[in-house]
């Protein structure tokens, strides 16, 4: 154990786990509720092609994957209608054109710089391979995530429980859809550079899927999803790390691999609670 | 009445989680009767319907058809569910749901057929929705919606017909257009009609009986016989007002008393 | 271009599309886009743990895709499909990121996997192709009304007695079977640009089921065709140009169907 936490790149890998988790797990509440699971993975995916996109031009990834993930966030909610269905479509629309382009991108990386390893690297990241040095830009653009959620907080919720309900507020509806769609693609793509896009979306849903299984109050929600996420991350960090040599071989288990694990089992047992509190009260607390 | 009911709903009760859905429901419909499944959002209703189509396990009580116990057959009841949701491009035309609803358990891709064809023509005409065979379903009006899919419910020929809140999203001419579509097939084509709705007044008209629903338990007679201030306020269990102005009927509550909750 | 090499590729290429027209028209009807995003992408990882078992991986993509259907059609009963077809995805893509580095496979192997390498398609995996493209066209002919009655009138359906349930679970396999037989030649990629984009443009163009299936089916050849001209012409990934193809012709429908929605607006 000491020298689990005496590693520097543990140390890093837990302190942007921590960030990145949580801002997942925020921003995922709202995800699940808004029944969006398949955006949030497709911009996670889609960051990948601004990446190979700055790849090939010679700008920072970053860059490249926040501005991908904006322009399709702007993209699916111009051809999505308000309908979940026309989402889904549109989604899949945007989606399959952007992983084409990846495609395009990475093969053309490939001729230019002969390195095939970047299509599994935008996929599986690793937070034991983390350059300090975008420590500053995770933290800033997770504090933007988390500012945008806290100003628009109640437009987010009224609009995923009832776009009827919103619209007789007064809360403009498409910009609303906007605004959450440009929070999650910054949220996305944040964790889809650090840790891989596969990750990503694992600390987007499963946090937030078994929160609101357990509690239906959106802002209880929130933090058991954080708690379940931040916590995830940690244990799957030390699982990783001490599985060096599990199975044979000379290697540690893939760290995505032991968090998405951890999440997903977290959120199969909050299933297990579910029934007990359903016989407890059937009255659902939305607000 | 001496032939036997279409339907006989004998002491049925639901409960989900515990909770009571539906108490000691009993009634009879007859063969060609118009009846009106009267009650607020939440009193049961759907449930009701679904137990009469075998899609809900009922906890106590008999539900018979025909004589007979209700196998989840295809088309022996028409069925018009509250929430159909359409999307505008949905690849499928007025006609291809109503012919779905004459076949639509059936395997297989359906052979071209000039009967089946002129079956479903027939249904369209019926229910006045000619005019937009043709056309993209999910793009019709409300009320268009509302013709298609009774069509749909009607091709099979069933003796029964049940509609949950079929007038819900309706406007007042749509509603009224709807309820004497209903009362004029069920009367040519012998069946019975058995039609969900929280307000009785559109239906007052064309109903022959009434079943009024309240928390879970029912009364069933003519309108007469049920809507009186007496009987719906030993369903509710408080105080209940009914009051008669120009043919119409309101159901208000009374004021409160020492027991009564509030909703 | 014809030569007798590239014969077996528009072969297996032509079948895909056929599949992929006529399954992908369920999977708008039904709003499954996502499935047929997760089952192609997860079902790679069953491949690279078939290659460390030294097993054909054919077989590893059947069990992870007809697996993962299953878990997603019995798991999303109560309405939250997109959840539970998110967290497989991911759990499938994890146990993928393990296996390969359990083994020793090179990059290139899951990139053509993922992106898609139809310009080299063996007739020994022809067989396969043929085989379960025939049975997904058969089980799509044979649930054909049941299908399309439950997809867009899910209550009705079950008033009649067809089982809802049952059929999203055959569903879910039909589309993991279709993943099994494409994504080892044509790639993950490539299958759920098909699966969506082709019956996307095509519902807009008909309202009639009869002749929107066929129009995607044509929709979906004419794409493939084109794109495996344009690669082996180009040398770029075949995977870009059926992604382009799809969105353009979803574009075109789409301008389509404002304008005819506008014209009969008189009636």
């Amino acid at each position: 154990m000491s020298v689990f936490f005496a590693s520097g790149l543990v140390q890093l890998a837990l302190l942007v786990g921590t960030l990145v988790a949580a801002v997942a797990a925020l921003v995922g509440v709202f995800t699940v509720l808004r029944r969006q699971s398949f955006a949030g993975h497709a911009l996670a995916d889609l960051g990948a092609v601004g990446g190979s996109a700055a790849f090939l031009l010679g700008i920072p990834q970053l860059v490249g994957f926040v501005g991908a993930g904006i322009l399709a966030a702007g993209v699916m909610e111009v051809v999505g209608i308000k309908r979940v269905q026309g989402r889904d479509v549109a989604t899949g629309i945007v989606f399959g054109l952007g992983l084409g382009l990846t495609a395009l991108f990475l093969y053309l990386d490939t001729q230019h710089a002969g390195t095939s390893n970047a299509a599994i690297s935008v996929l599986f990241g690793s937070l034991f391979a983390i350059d300090a040095g975008v420590v500053p830009l995770v933290a800033a653009l997770s504090v933007v995530v988390c500012l945008i959620v806290v100003v628009f907080y109640r437009w987010f919720l009224l609009e995923s429980l009832s776009q009827d309900l919103a619209a007789v507020r007064h809360i403009p509806v498409r910009l609303t859809g906007i605004l959450f769609l440009v929070a999650l693609a910054l949220a996305v793509e944040l964790s889809a550079l650090t840790i891989g896009a596969v990750l990503s979306t694992a600390l987007l849903i499963a946090p937030a899927a078994a929160a609101l299984r357990l509690t239906r109050r959106v802002g209880f929600a929130i933090l058991i999803a954080i708690g379940i996420g931040v916590g995830s991350t940690w244990l799957g960090i030390l699982i990783s790390f001490e599985s060096y040599g599990w199975l044979g071989g000379a290697h540690s288990w893939p760290v995505s691999f032991c968090i998405v694990i951890v999440a997903f089992a977290a959120y199969l047992l909050s299933g297990i609670a579910v029934p007990v509190r359903a016989r407890r009260s059937r009255v659902a607390h939305v607000l | 009445m001496t032939e036997t009911p279409v339907l006989e709903v004998n002491g049925v009760g639901v409960a989900l989680s515990g909770r009571t859905i539906l108490h000691d429901v009993t009634f009879e419909i007859a063969a060609g009767e118009f009846v009106g499944l009267i009650g607020s959002n939440g009193a049961g209703k759907t449930t009701l319907l679904r137990v009469i189509l075998g899609l809900q396990p009922t906890t106590a009580g008999t539900v018979r058809f025909g004589g007979v116990r209700p196998g989840r057959g295809a088309g022996v009841i028409g069925y018009v569910p509250q929430k159909v949701a359409l999307d505008p491009d949905l690849p499928l035309r007025a006609r291809d749901v109503v012919a779905l609803g004459l076949d639509g358990q059936k395997l297989g891709i359906p052979l071209p057929s000039a009967r089946r064809r002129a079956l479903v023509d027939e249904l369209l005409s019926s229910v006045g929705a000619s005019d937009f065979a043709d056309a993209r379903v999910g793009q019709l009006s409300g009320g268009q919606q509302q013709r298609v899919l009774i069509a749909h419910a009607l091709i099979s020929q069933p003796r029964l017909l049940l509609l949950d809140e079929p007038l819900a999203n309706l406007d007042i001419r749509s509603e009224q257009e709807i309820v004497e579509l209903l009362a004029r097939v069920g009367r040519e084509r012998g069946v019975a009609v058995l039609l969900s709705a929280h307000d009785l007044n559109p239906l007052l008209p064309v109903m022959d009986r009434i079943v009024y629903l309240a928390d879970g338990r029912a009364a069933a007679g003519t309108t007469d016989e049920i809507v009186q201030s007496s009987v719906l306020t030993g369903l509710y269990g408080r105080r209940v007002d009914v009051l008669r102005i120009d043919g119409r009927v309101l159901v208000v509550a009374g004021p409160n008393d020492a027991h009564g909750h509030d909703e | 271009m014809f030569s007798e090499f590239l014969i077996n590729t528009w072969i297996a290429g032509s079948v895909v599309a056929v599949v992929a027209g006529l399954v992908g028209f369920f999977v708008v009807l039904r709003g499954s886009s996502f499935l047929a995003h997760a089952l192609p992408h997860g079902a790679f990882a069953g491949a690279a743990g078939a290659t460390l078992l030294g097993l054909d991986p054919i077989l590893g993509m059947g069990v992870f895709a007809v697996g993962g259907a299953l878990t997603v059609s019995t798991l999303g009963r109560r309405g939250r499909n997109d959840v539970v077809t998110a967290l497989a995805l991911v759990v499938m893509l994890a146990s993928g990121a393990l296996f390969l580095s359990l083994g020793s496979q090179y990059s290139a192997e899951v990139f053509a996997l993922l992106f898609g390498q139809i310009l080299g398609v063996s007739s020994a995996e022809l067989l396969p192709i043929l085989a379960l493209g025939a049975v997904c066209v058969v089980a799509v002919v044979v649930a054909y009304r049941p299908l399309l009655l439950a997809s867009v009138l899910p209550e009705q359906a079950a008033a009649r007695g067809i089982s809802t349930f049952g059929l999203s679970v055959f569903f879910a396999v039909l589309v993991g079977l279709a993943t099994t037989m494409s994504v080892p030649v044509v790639g993950a990629l490539l299958m759920f640009s098909l699966l969506v984009g082709p019956p996307a443009a095509a519902r807009l163009f008909s309202a009639d089921p009869l002749r929107a299936i066929p129009l995607s089916i044509g929709f979906a050849l004419v794409i493939v065709w084109a794109s495996i001209a344009a690669a082996y012409l180009s040398s770029l990934p075949v995977g870009f140009f059926v992604t382009l193809g799809s969105a353009i012709l979803y574009g075109a429908g789409r301008g389509w169907f404002a304008i005819a929605a506008r014209r009969p607006a008189a009636a």
